[in-house]
């Protein structure tokens, strides 16, 4: 019944729920479009979509060369910030009085602001991946940590002792109770902490690197060519999506349980 | 001879007293039943059962004071806790995974029982696709496979519609006649108790003590058609526990 193969009626209806965002977005370009036109506004100073959609495409080469490596930052930054993550809430879970130990200082690394810590980091680390990778990891750590720790205990009281009762240790609770039962948590913390991981690479660009998106736009923008920071803007954005929409993919296959209930009852848990 | 002896329990949560003094016993292929008002501290007695909390005074199991809980009692909680991402079939291997048999050997020592349990065909279902009688049936299924020396039921029909419920209580005292399980049930339902049990428990409101103890001499199968006894012991039952409610007022604390 409940396969994990795609079905076509969920697509269409993932369809249909993407059309209102589709068609929204498509009258603001179209509006952003006729201003432009009427106004006789300079492109230097608000291209219309039209003329960055050119620009993009004449400068596809050169936008797709400093995706690359965004690309790469945002990945292996996520990457490492996940596996941090995860290593410390399972310690933080074994170990409650870590949490009080720990958090304060988590917290505090969550309002530093990112436009005087990048400049900070490049300076450090150098234009190379390292800065980039730090700082995707300083934005997404803490959003998955939380995810994960509280996902662990939303686990049912009654799940809990019944394993015991089974004869089951911690471990063995932590593997087939705990963990499980943070699975939504942790996709909720996953949907927003990728898009900060993309943001957080292009601001470490931004202060500097040899090839990215942040730094082509700090070209663009100097070059009073906002057509191509725009474009840049778009590619970001794009890459954005498609992580996102990668995350929702990832969280319906390793969730069919939630597809199953879905069928039958309003979902429910903590899911935005 | 009796298998569970409980002399003397106590139990207080911080100042709060929930236990004041439970002293039963259970005995090889008796089913007995804990009736008692909300609240009481029922489940809290099943809790010091498992070693899930520790309280005073003495509990045996087959005369060897219980040390090692988690061997002798298959415990069914008070909501069915199945987890909601294992399928059915997985969710009733529980038990046997941890005691550490292969996933293989489990799934095909369970299978067999699906059809008595109602749930054949929704081995590969997940709980949120079963309706609520049958997801108290895979929690059941889930006990009893475990094979321990004793079930530990709370409250199995509690969430459960009138009908369901009935219907669920006829099925489980034809299962219980061919197993002759060692149970311990609690619940509320005092009809679901005199149906089911040998003997009855009768607890006070919190803090709980043991008022009465009611031997239940009805016939087995438990046919609905000797509804005239029991509902006598039903009157006399009701009667103790309604008359246990103006104590509620001045045990406040
Ligand atoms: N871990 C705990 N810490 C503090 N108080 C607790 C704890 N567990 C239970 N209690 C308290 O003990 C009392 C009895 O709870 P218990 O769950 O045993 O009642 P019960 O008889 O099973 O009730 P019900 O029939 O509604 O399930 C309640 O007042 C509850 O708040
Ligand atoms: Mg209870």
């Amino acid at each position: 019944m409940a396969s994990s193969s795609f079905n076509p009626r969920h697509l269409a209806g993932l369809f249909a729920q993407a059309a209102p965002a589709v068609i929204s977005i498509g009258l603001l370009l179209v509006a952003w479009e006729l201003y432009v036109n009427h106004s006789g506004i300079k492109p230097t100073v608000l291209p219309a979509p039209s003329r960055v959609l050119e620009q993009a495409m004449l400068n596809r080469d050169a936008l797709l060369d400093n995706a690359i490596p965004t690309i790469r930052a945002t990945l292996i930054g996520f990457a490492c910030s996940l596996s941090a993550a995860f290593a410390l809430s399972m310690l933080v879970d074994f170990f409650q009085p870590l949490r009080r130990a720990l958090f304060p200082v988590f917290i505090v690394s969550q309002t530093l602001p990112l436009v005087a810590i990048a400049p900070l980091v490049v300076l450090w680390f150098g234009f190379g991946l390292t800065p980039k990778i730090m700082l995707v990891a300083l934005v997404t750590f803490f959003p998955m940590l939380v995810a994960l720790v509280q996902g662990y205990e939303a686990t049912e009281v009654e799940i809990g002792q019944m394993l015991r009762s089974m004869g089951a240790g911690r471990w063995r609770v932590f593997w087939l109770a705990r963990l499980p039962s943070a699975l939504p948590y942790f996709f909720a913390g996953l949907r927003i902490s990728i898009t900060y991981a993309v943001v957080g690479a292009i601001f470490a660009e931004y202060a500097g690197a040899a090839k990215g998106l942040g730094i082509y736009m700090l070209n663009a923008k100097n070059n009073f060519r906002p057509d191509l920071v725009l474009a840049a803007v778009g590619v970001s954005a794009a890459l954005t999506l498609v992580l996102f929409g990668l995350t929702v993919l990832l969280q319906h296959l390793a969730m069919p349980w939630e597809r199953a209930a879905g069928r039958q009852t309003a979902g429910k848990g903590p899911h935005a | 001879m009796s298998r569970l002896e409980v002399r003397h329990v106590r139990k207080a949560f911080g100042g709060l007293e929930v236990l004041a003094d439970i002293s039963l016993r259970v005995d090889a292929g008796e089913f007995v039943s804990i009736l008692g008002p909300s609240g009481a501290g029922k489940s809290t007695l099943f809790q010091l059962l498992t070693g899930a909390e520790h309280g005073e005074g003495e509990m045996f199991f087959d005369g060897a004071p219980l040390d090692d809980h988690g061997r002798h009692f298959a415990f069914m909680p008070q909501r069915d806790a199945l987890m909601p991402w294992r399928r059915i079939l997985d969710n009733t291997t529980l038990g046997l995974e941890v005691q550490g048999v292969h996933r293989k050997a489990a799934r095909s020592r369970v299978a067999p029982l699906f059809a008595e349990f109602g749930l054949a065909g929704f081995e590969r279902h997940f709980p949120a696709q079963l309706s609520g009688g049958m997801r108290q049936r895979a929690a059941l299924l889930r006990t009893v496979v475990q094979e321990r020396d004793m079930l530990l039921l709370d409250e199995p029909f509690g969430a459960l519609d009138a009908l369901t419920r009935a219907a669920m209580q006829r099925w489980l005292e034809q299962m219980w006649r061919h197993y002759r399980w060692t149970a311990l049930l609690i619940t509320h339902d005092v009809r679901e108790a005199v149906f089911l049990s040998d003997r009855i428990y009768v607890l006070s409101a919190r803090p709980a003590r043991v008022v009465r103890e009611i031997k239940v001499p009805l016939p087995r199968p438990r046919d609905p058609a000797g509804a005239r006894q029991s509902g006598i012991l039903e009157a006399e039952i009701l009667d103790i526990l309604l008359n246990l409610q103006p104590s509620k007022g001045h045990d406040h604390d």
